[in-house]
């Protein structure tokens, strides 16, 4: 097989990594603020719940919580596992995973705005909201940049844990080959896709923190 | 007319008194300079006003909105209302800007009186234009605060303070964070706004300053009022011996 044919079978499989990273970031982006708010609130009960939430998700293998996500419904409900729940339990149990780590980001970027900041919001009678959405929130995207390109450069390589629950990603197609061919062509070939995707994401990222950069 | 009237403030943090009987009151168009050493307490009554940080006990009138009362010797905020109100009757200028970084000067300017006061636009603009000028800052509307001398930060920050229409002003130790040539630069500023009858009362160091723009000056030390009255009064013959001491370096 050449090295042509590998790379274009190795293509669509690519397609559905593509899907995935894209997926888990539209869900855990947002979800990770969300999650914050809940670590980082005054109601000390759910702060304590969503701080041992994060643990667990931080302190445990995303492969078994991918495991877990698929084959919860099953256990707890007896419900059938169909083929696109394969599809959707990777892309929760990423989006779930990375909404804790992006929680504890977001909280960092918070916590680093100095408290002049909300004391000059205060005294001109800004609302919390308003504070929160007009003077932390820009702020806090900017100060969190770096830290997140690390985090979605570590997911593009993380949706080859797809493959713990048997979903057909780029990674694995790259395995079938290789086994069934007998060569490592299609893993170096595999691993040519992620940096590349990888360089494109660095990239964009860059592009986003210049595009903040007009202020310090 | 009274604008602010504070009566028995008391404050501690844990279990250190920062603030011990505290009563002051403030005229409309008045300058009054609170001096004193580090520690005294100074930049926290200036915070209670400002109500950056709740008083223990006291009361606090700001013109006839009463904001704080004392009932079993626990202060007791108002109504969100009032203090909303109360909010709107003062201004103030940190010791570091404070500016929002990510604004242009114009938007730090405007953004509270447009979003916060919901005033009209086109007025809110004819007054950051007019602010803009006064302060010396035509041709920077679209600067960020990054790109402004610690001089020019300050003044934006006075102009976002005036654009509110407060009808007082408060400084923090405005000049405290800035070289002597930009220390003058400020204090021309709040030179002016005396001489336009703006209420202030500012915490400084500026001896000099104090004595010449200042109506009244309080002399602070240890949480304790020491000693207040006129400027040259207290800051040239002063009465007490800490204030004295205080002042030693300064005259001497």
């Amino acid at each position: 097989m050449s090295f042509l044919t590998i790379m274009s079978q190795l293509g669509s499989g690519f397609l559905t990594t593509l899907l995935i990273f894209c997926l888990t970031l539209v869900f855990s982006l947002p979800l990770g603020l969300l999650v914050c708010f809940g670590r980082m609130s005054k109601f000390t009960p759910l702060r304590l719940v969503v701080k041992f939430l994060i643990s667990i998700l931080r302190g445990t293998p995303l492969m078994l919580q991918l495991l877990v996500v698929y084959f919860g419904p099953y256990y707890v409900a007896r419900l059938p596992l169909s083929g696109s729940w394969r599809f959707w339990a990777v892309v929760i149990g990423f989006s779930v995973n990375y909404a804790a780590y992006f929680a504890e980001i977001y909280r960092a970027g918070i916590e680093g705005i100095p408290a002049g900041q909300h004391e000059a919001a205060r005294v001109l009678g800004y609302t919390r909201r308003q504070t929160f959405l007009k003077i932390v929130f820009p702020q806090m995207v900017k100060r969190v940049m770096p830290p997140v390109t690390n985090e979605v450069i570590t997911l593009v390589k993380d949706t080859s844990l797809a493959y713990a629950v048997s979903y057909i990603e780029m990674f694995t197609i790259a395995k079938q080959i290789a086994a069934a061919q007998t060569t490592i062509m299609p893993l170096f070939a595999a691993g040519i896709f992620y940096y590349v995707f990888n360089f494109v994401v660095a990239w964009g990222m860059e592009r986003i923190e210049k595009a903040l950069a007009y202020y310090q | 007319m009274k604008l602010l009237e504070i009566n028995n403030l008391k404050k501690s943090f844990d279990n250190l008194d920062v603030l011990h009987d505290i009563s002051l009151s403030v005229e409309e168009g008045e300058v009054v300079a609170i001096i004193g050493p580090s520690g005294s307490g100074k930049s926290t009554l200036l915070r209670c006003a400002t109500l950056l940080e709740t008083m223990d006990a006291g009361e606090m009138t700001y013109l006839d909105q009463r904001a704080v009362t004392t009932v079993d010797g626990r202060a007791q905020y108002a109504d969100s209302a009032t203090m909303k109100t109360v909010q709107g009757y003062f201004g103030l200028v940190f010791q570091n800007f404070n500016l929002f970084p990510h604004y242009s000067v114009l938007k730090n300017i405007t953004d509270a009186p447009l979003h916060v006061q919901k005033r009209d636009k086109a007025e809110v603009m004819e007054t950051a234009a007019s602010l803009i000028r006064k302060m010396g800052l035509e041709g920077k509307e679209g600067y960020y605060p990054c790109q402004l001398s610690g001089g020019q930060q300050q003044r934006v920050a006075i102009a976002r303070a005036l654009a509110m229409r407060p009808k007082m002003l408060f400084f923090d130790e405005p000049t405290s964070a800035l070289d002597p040539e930009l220390t003058g630069e400020i204090l021309k500023v709040i030179r002016q706004l005396a001489e336009e009858k703006m209420t202030i009362v500012i915490v400084t160091h500026e001896m000099p300053f104090a004595r010449d723009v200042a109506d009244r000056v309080i002399f602070m030390d240890g949480g304790y009022i020491v000693e207040q009255g006129d400027p040259v009064q207290v800051i040239s013959n002063p009465q007490h011996e800490r204030t004295r001491r205080f002042l030693a370096r300064f005259s001497g």
